[in-house]
């Protein structure tokens, strides 16, 4: 890891010098790989900040690390009584949810820069745009969406960590990322935005994807493109499965 | 021991299920039950996605279902004609279960509708099998003679093709046990049970079969209704999950043997009475859960 922030580091003084400023970052790993004992992953984002003619600033800037996973439509119920039983009654509608986000800062999201540069930079929980369906009022989709964005925060998978981000000397920066045993696997990317005064100044983006690997990929890809003979695979297991316990155990009556 | 599911998608501790398992097993062995209603609540309770456990159940109750089976077989308490109509009605009544079971995901009730059937369900059929065992249980204290055996009901005598099923001492159309395969059939699917449970109770007050023939009869038409069962989640909603029933099985057929032993000791009149209990108390489970004010208001349905 440290020939890693030393191979940055090396970058920035090469770079050092030319104009405007600008964002070099690296991800810890490009892919992530679910195997059978996957419980949860640490992604570290971490580079350097280089200023023109490499003079370091006496106030360091802010820098807002946010991390996403593939959109998703999702269906958000709200449960309702009927005859004492609840139901699943009205819905709404979100056509682009991210399977996962995640956003570290050097510290609170609110006093980053103002509500319109956040929610344009789509930095912090609540100014994701997840486009909801038409139809509802204003209110009823904002009860809904509080819903959908608490369901996820339970599971681990929206998360918000003001204070996430470490700055060295105004130069170097690093965040740790945690994703849980749950994360969708897919095309995940990395955008780190560097903000000075309430203004977006710099902003860059790296790629990673979680997929599954090994004999977790291999049983996926068969359920997925072999499902009949998938689905007779798991019928022989079961009834082998079955058969090997009664013979084994017969011979103790 | 944490182990990823690759179909289910979450990491699980694979002792918890396997011992989840061996607690369903015994009970399957038993009383000839596949336990799926136990199984398929369990999971979801565990955080399982409900259309994985539902068709990962069905897998599992097949395999230890096997294993019942087999240890009833070599007793010769197997009857496989009466078997074979029930599988028939099943395997028709899965088609139709796996066209509802689309609908009600389409119309969002899935998970409210598969509540409503399981308390409406195992508190009828919980609610008949207690009166009955606290009747018999009653009789044996009192040294009562016991009721003249109700052979079945006067509308199955009525019903026309009447033909002889050996084993289980009866001489009735195959429309009646036709019919109460199919309805099962619906239900492995859309609950991811095997319907032992409803079965086992309609075989005997029903059909009027012969007792010894019921458990190992009904297991015997589990193992095929559920292998079908599963091939139509594997092919439609490829949800079926091959490392979770596997687990489930480990635990299952072993407690599933222990279960046919033990179930060989106990008077039939207890195990009825205890299986009548445990029906009961899924059900009102099941029921606290569709009344009281769920802590979060709101569920979410992730895809198109």
């Amino acid at each position: 890891m440290s020939a890693r922030i030393l191979t940055a580091i090396g970058l920035w003084l090469l770079l050092a010098g030319a104009a405007p400023i600008r964002l070099i970052t690296q991800l810890s790993q490009a892919r992530i790989d679910i195997n059978t004992t996957f419980r949860g992953a640490e992604l570290l984002v971490f580079g350097a900040i280089q200023y023109p003619q490499g003079s370091v600033p006496d106030a360091p800037p802010d820098i807002a690390v946010v991390v996403r996973g593939p959109p998703v439509p999702v269906t958000v119920r709200q449960k309702a009584r009927i005859a004492g039983i609840w139901v699943n009654a009205r819905a709404v509608r979100f056509e682009s949810v991210p399977g996962f986000y995640a956003v570290a800062a050097t510290r609170p999201i609110e006093t980053l820069a103002d509500e319109r540069t956040t929610a344009i930079y789509e930095i912090g929980i609540r100014n994701l745009q997840l486009s909801p369906g038409s139809g509802a009022e204003d209110d009823v989709t904002r009860a809904f969406e509080g819903g959908l964005i608490a369901a996820r925060e339970k599971a681990g998978l929206f998360a918000e960590r003001p204070g996430g981000v470490q700055l060295t000397r105004g130069v170097l920066y690093a965040a740790r990322i945690a994703l849980p045993a749950a994360v969708p696997v897919g095309s995940y990317t990395a955008e780190i935005h560097l903000i000075r005064g309430g203004r977006v100044l710099a902003s860059t983006s790296q790629p990673f994807i979680i997929d599954k690997s090994g004999f977790e990929r291999w049983v996926y890809v068969m359920a997925q493109d072999n499902s009949l003979a998938y689905g007779l695979a798991a019928v022989l297991a079961a009834l082998v499965a079955g058969a090997l316990a009664a013979l084994v155990t017969r011979r103790g009556w | 021991m944490d182990i990823y599911l690759p179909i289910a998608e979450i990491s699980v501790n694979a002792l918890v299920i396997i011992l989840m398992g061996g607690v369903v097993g015994f009970l399957s062995g038993m009383f000839g039950v596949g336990g799926g209603f136990l199984t398929t609540p369990l999971l979801i309770f565990y955080g399982i996605p409900p259309a994985v456990a539902v068709a990962s159940s069905a897998t599992q109750i097949t395999g230890s279902s096997v294993s019942g089976a087999l240890a009833y077989w070599q007793r010769g308490q197997v009857d496989v004609r009466m078997g074979g109509v029930l599988v028939l009605g099943g395997v028709a009544g899965a088609g139709l279960g796996q066209i509802l079971f689309r609908f009600l995901q389409k119309i969002g009730q899935v998970d409210v509708v598969i509540s409503l059937v399981y308390v409406l369900f195992l508190s009828v059929i919980g609610g008949l099998m207690l009166k009955d065992a606290l009747a018999a249980l009653k009789r044996e204290r009192t040294g009562a003679p016991p009721p003249a055996r109700i052979r079945h009901l006067p509308w199955v005598a009525a019903l026309p093709w009447r033909m002889k099923f050996a084993r289980s001492g009866l001489y009735i159309s195959p429309l009646a046990p036709l019919a109460l395969g199919a309805m099962v059939g619906i239900l492995t699917v859309i609950m991811g049970i095997g319907g032992g449970f409803i079965m086992v109770p309609a075989m005997v007050y029903i059909l009027g079969m012969r007792a010894q023939a019921v458990v190992g009869t009904s297991l015997f038409q589990i193992i095929f209704v559920t292998a079908a069962t599963t091939l139509l989640h594997a092919t439609s909603s490829k949800s079926v999950d091959i490392v979770l029933a596997l687990l489930l099985l480990v635990g299952g057929v072993a407690g599933a043997q222990f279960g046919v032993r033990s179930a060989q000791k106990l008077s039939p009149d207890r195990l009825r009475l205890a299986l009548a209990l445990i029906v009961l108390a899924v059900a009102v489970r099941l029921f606290v859960g569709l009344t009281w004010t769920p802590a979060e208001p709101f569920v979410l349905f992730e895809g198109a």
